[in-house]
């Protein structure tokens, strides 16, 4: 037991290691801060964008939210860190990690999106034209409250696997959490870094996951 | 040289397209092995909370929280870099299979949960005064109903996880993204990094149009 206390839990290693991991968890909310504005804003273009019925709107707007969805985010990832330098373009860990994750996660937040606001009744939108609402005007203060409010448990969903996703990062060198965690581990030869940044994930996003959990037990108990 | 010979060499992609196939099988095993274990796991899981046994439940609810908050990834590297020190090697492949398996299982385990508890309780009673055991009970009248519900969320995000088995090259697993990256390394050329990317689409393209028919299926009554 002891042994084991002295491997996983080093309270010593850990004291060494904590400033690190620290500053790689402010960079894993940058990183968080920087992606979820960024796939939301793309998510909102592409599910209002989805609205226009023809064809040479929708077709494509399917293809982009189904190839993100089919490509894996790493492979993304790699093939713009490592991949199109090849072709001279170099955007750097950071640039990467901010086009590939603006890609990956707008196609998730379009498809909830459009996803709310085709749940949102036909009905409302003609009695907002009616009155005389522009159709954006329509779309802004009618049918997106009542669309946002339909799908929050899959926005919420999604942006904490955003939070989540944002540990790929460290594949491009950003000392983000796991990274920091990683290299503060080949230091001391002492897994108890990557266990406290284990920890560290599980302390910030748990309320979130127990929210999480409640809203969308509700959404499914709501189905029937 | 040009865009071609950079990214659609066709020299370079036939030496490597062997290794590429290869990653292909080894994705392909992983995401089914993925897929069987953790949906197994979670159904398990979700019928044991269906017990009532309330030291048992706490514990479920926080394995299940533990391996929603925790990124696949992170988990990867931690069986893969921190069981060692324990005196157990996981190999790239177990340690890719059981992190992704233990992410599903409490994903699934959530979302069959939630369908279990979306039977009114005049079904149970219904079923029990016609003479069912619990058991027979569960397996004849809620279950079925349940995971009926349960079939659209449970496949999106089971087509989500299994997408991460690209995270077992960041452990030397030879999928097709670390045949791919050490193609790319080997040649000096990004080519099989694109056939990986191809054999990516050709894998998950048709899961994805087979979730959004599944969504349409199964969609909600309004």
């Amino acid at each position: 037991m002891e042994a084991v206390i002295e491997t996983f839990f080093n309270l010593e290693i850990l004291r060494a290691a904590w400033p690190v991991l620290l500053h790689g968890l402010g960079m894993t909310l940058l990183l968080s801060a920087m992606t979820i504005p960024l796939g939301v804003g793309a998510g909102l273009a592409i599910a209002l964008l989805s609205t226009i019925r023809h064809r040479w709107v929708r077709w494509p707007l399917i293809a982009y939210v189904d190839f993100f969805r089919a490509f894996p985010p790493l492979v993304l990832l790699i093939f713009l860190y490592a991949g199109l330098p090849f072709a001279g373009i170099e955007m750097g860990g950071f640039g990467c990690v901010a086009v590939g994750f603006f890609l990956n996660t707008g196609a998730y937040y379009g498809e909830v999106l459009r996803a709310g606001i085709e749940s949102v009744p036909a009905g409302q939108i003609e009695a907002a034209r009616c009155t005389g609402l522009s159709r954006m005007q329509a779309l802004t203060w009618v049918v997106l409250p009542q669309a946002i409010r339909n799908v929050l448990p899959d926005l919420l969903s999604n942006t904490l696997e955003v939070v989540k996703l944002t540990s790929l990062a460290s594949i491009v060198a950003i000392p983000e959490l796991l990274f920091q965690s990683r290299q503060a581990q080949s230091l001391t030869y002492n897994p108890t870094p990557i266990v406290a940044a284990s920890v560290i994930y599980f302390v910030v996003l748990w309320p979130f996951v127990r929210l999480l959990s409640r809203l969308e037990h509700r959404a499914i108990a709501g189905r029937r | 040289m040009s865009f071609r010979d950079t990214f659609l060499n066709g020299a370079v992609m036939a030496r490597y397209a062997p290794d590429i196939l290869h990653g292909l099988l080894v994705t392909i095993g992983l995401a089914a092995l993925v897929v069987v274990t953790g949906l197994a796991a979670g159904l398990g899981l979700a019928l044991i909370r269906s017990l009532g046994i309330r030291p048992v439940n706490w514990l479920i609810i926080f394995v299940v929280d533990v391996f929603r908050a925790l990124p696949p990834l992170v988990i990867i590297i931690l069986i893969y870099f921190g069981l060692p020190s324990a005196g157990w090697v996981p190999s790239p492949f177990v340690s890719t299979w059981a992190s992704l398996a233990l992410v599903l299982m409490a994903f699934a385990e959530e979302i069959f949960w939630a369908g279990l508890t979306a039977i009114p309780a005049g079904q149970w009673e219904a079923a029990r005064s016609t003479g069912l055991g619990f058991g027979q009970t569960l397996a004849h009248v809620v279950m079925p109903q349940a995971l009926r519900l349960t079939i659209p969320p449970l496949t999106n995000r089971t087509i989500a996880i299994t997408k991460g088995t690209a995270l077992g090259s960041v452990v030397a697993l030879s999928d097709i993204l670390g045949a791919a990256s050490s193609a790319m390394s080997n040649s000096f050329n990004p080519s099989p990094l694109t056939l990986g990317a191809a054999a990516y689409l050709v894998l998950f393209l048709p899961v994805v149009a087979f979730g959004r028919w599944v969504e349409t299926r199964f969609a909600w009554k309004r």
